[in-house]
C-alpha cells in the first residue's frame, strides 16, 4: 500500500480538490446519463402503449362504423400524435 | 449479407438487449481494477506529485470523446450510403454519450491545468479543438431533435457527424502541428510509451472501462429509441416486456 492513512490518501498530496474534483464530477455524471437512460426506457414503453392505445380505438370506431374518409385521417391525426 | 441482417432494427433490439448487461459488468470490472491500480498501486508522480492521477479519468474520457464522434460519423456513412434504419438511431444513441465525455474531457483538463498551468482554461489549439467536439455533438443533438420527420432528421444528423469527423485528426495531432501548452502524446502507436507500466496499465484499465461503458449505455439506449421509432409496428407490440409493462400500467 502506497498511503499511510485514509487522510493522506484523501489529501492527494494536496491536489485532493483536484483530484477528487475529476473523479467526482465523472462518477456524478456517468451516474445522472445511467439514471437518464433509464427514464428514456420507460418514456419509450409509454411511447408503446400510448400508439396501442390509439390503434385499439382505432379499430374499435372502424368495426362500429362504415369506414370514412373521417375515421382514416383520425387513424393519421392519432398516430402522428403518439409517435412524437 | 449477415451484417445487413443486423441493419433492421428488429433484429438489433435483441442482440443489444443480450449485449449490454455483459459490457457494463465488464465495465465495472475493468473500472475497479483500473482504480485500484491507479489510487492504491501506482506511486505518486516524480514532477507532479498525486495531482498527476486525474491522468487515470482524463485521457479515458478524452480518447473515448474521440472514438465516440468517429464511431458517430461511421454509421452515418453507413446509412447514407446503404439507407440502413438502424444507422440513425445508433448515431443518435450515441451523442448524449459523446457530450458527456467530451464535457469530462474539458472539466478534468481544466481541474488539472490549474494546479500545473496555472490556469483552469486557455484558448490553445488543443484545448479549443476539443471544445468544438463539445459543441459539434450539442450541434448534432439541436438539428436532430428539432426536425420532425425521422428520415430527414437522420439525414441532416448523419451529414453534420460526417463533416465535424474532420476535427477529430485535428483534435488529436494539436499537440504536434502546433506550439501548445498541452503535453505531447504520452502514448502512441509508433513509439514506445512514455510513461511506468503501472501507470500506464491503470490508464488502459480505465480506457478500457470507458470503452465498454459507453457501448453499453449506447446499446441501452437505441433500445429505446427502436421502441419508439417502430412503436406502430406488431413486433414491438408483441414483446413480452413491452406486455408486461402495458399489464403494469393499467393495474396503476
Amino acid at each position: 500500500m502506497i498511503w499511510q492513512s485514509a487522510s493522506e490518501f484523501w489529501a492527494m498530496g494536496g491536489y485532493g480538490v483536484y483530484v477528487w474534483g475529476s473523479m467526482g464530477m465523472s462518477a456524478a455524471l456517468m451516474a445522472l446519463e445511467v439514471w437518464l437512460a433509464r427514464v428514456g426506457r420507460s418514456q419509450a414503453l409509454d411511447a408503446v402503449c400510448e400508439a396501442m392505445d390509439a390503434q385499439a380505438l382505432d379499430a374499435e370506431i372502424s368495426s362500429s362504423t362504415v369506414a370514412t374518409p373521417v375515421a382514416a385521417s383520425r387513424t393519421q391525426y392519432l398516430s402522428r400524435g403518439s409517435a412524437s | 449479407m449477415k451484417l445487413f441482417h443486423y441493419a433492421a432494427p428488429q433484429n438489433f433490439y435483441p442482440v443489444a438487449g443480450r449485449l449490454w448487461p455483459v459490457l457494463a459488468m465488464l465495465a465495472t470490472v475493468l473500472a475497479v481494477a483500473g482504480l485500484w491500480v491507479g489510487f492504491m498501486v501506482a506511486p505518486s508522480d516524480a514532477q507532479q506529485g498525486q495531482a498527476y492521477r486525474i491522468i487515470y479519468i482524463h485521457v479515458p474520457v478524452s480518447w473515448m470523446a474521440m472514438v465516440i464522434y468517429l464511431a458517430m460519423a461511421f454509421w452515418s456513412v453507413l446509412g447514407l450510403v446503404f439507407n440502413t434504419r438502424l444507422s440513425g438511431l445508433m448515431t443518435r444513441a450515441l451523442a448524449p454519450t459523446g457530450v458527456l465525455l467530451a464535457f469530462l474531457s474539458l472539466w478534468t483538463g481544466a481541474l488539472w491545468g490549474k494546479p500545473m498551468w496555472g490556469t483552469y482554461w486557455v484558448w490553445d489549439a488543443r484545448l479549443t479543438s476539443m471544445l468544438i467536439l463539445l459543441f459539434l455533438y450539442l450541434g448534432y443533438i439541436a438539428l436532430t431533435s428539432a426536425i420532425e420527420d425521422p428520415r430527414r432528421s437522420d439525414r441532416a444528423g448523419a451529414l453534420v457527424a460526417v463533416v465535424g469527423a474532420v476535427n477529430v485528426p485535428i483534435i488529436y495531432f494539436s499537440v504536434k502541428w502546433w506550439n501548445t501548452l498541452h503535453q505531447g502524446a504520452s502514448v502512441s502507436l509508433t513509439q514506445s510509451p512514455r510513461m511506468a507500466s503501472i501507470m500506464l496499465t491503470g490508464m488502459l484499465l480505465m480506457s478500457l472501462a470507458i470503452w465498454f461503458y459507453a457501448a453499453a449505455i449506447a446499446l441501452w439506449r437505441v433500445r429505446s429509441l427502436i421502441l419508439e421509432r417502430d412503436s406502430h409496428a406488431a413486433w414491438v407490440q408483441q414483446l413480452p416486456e413491452v406486455q408486461a409493462y402495458r399489464l403494469m400500467r393499467a393495474a396503476t
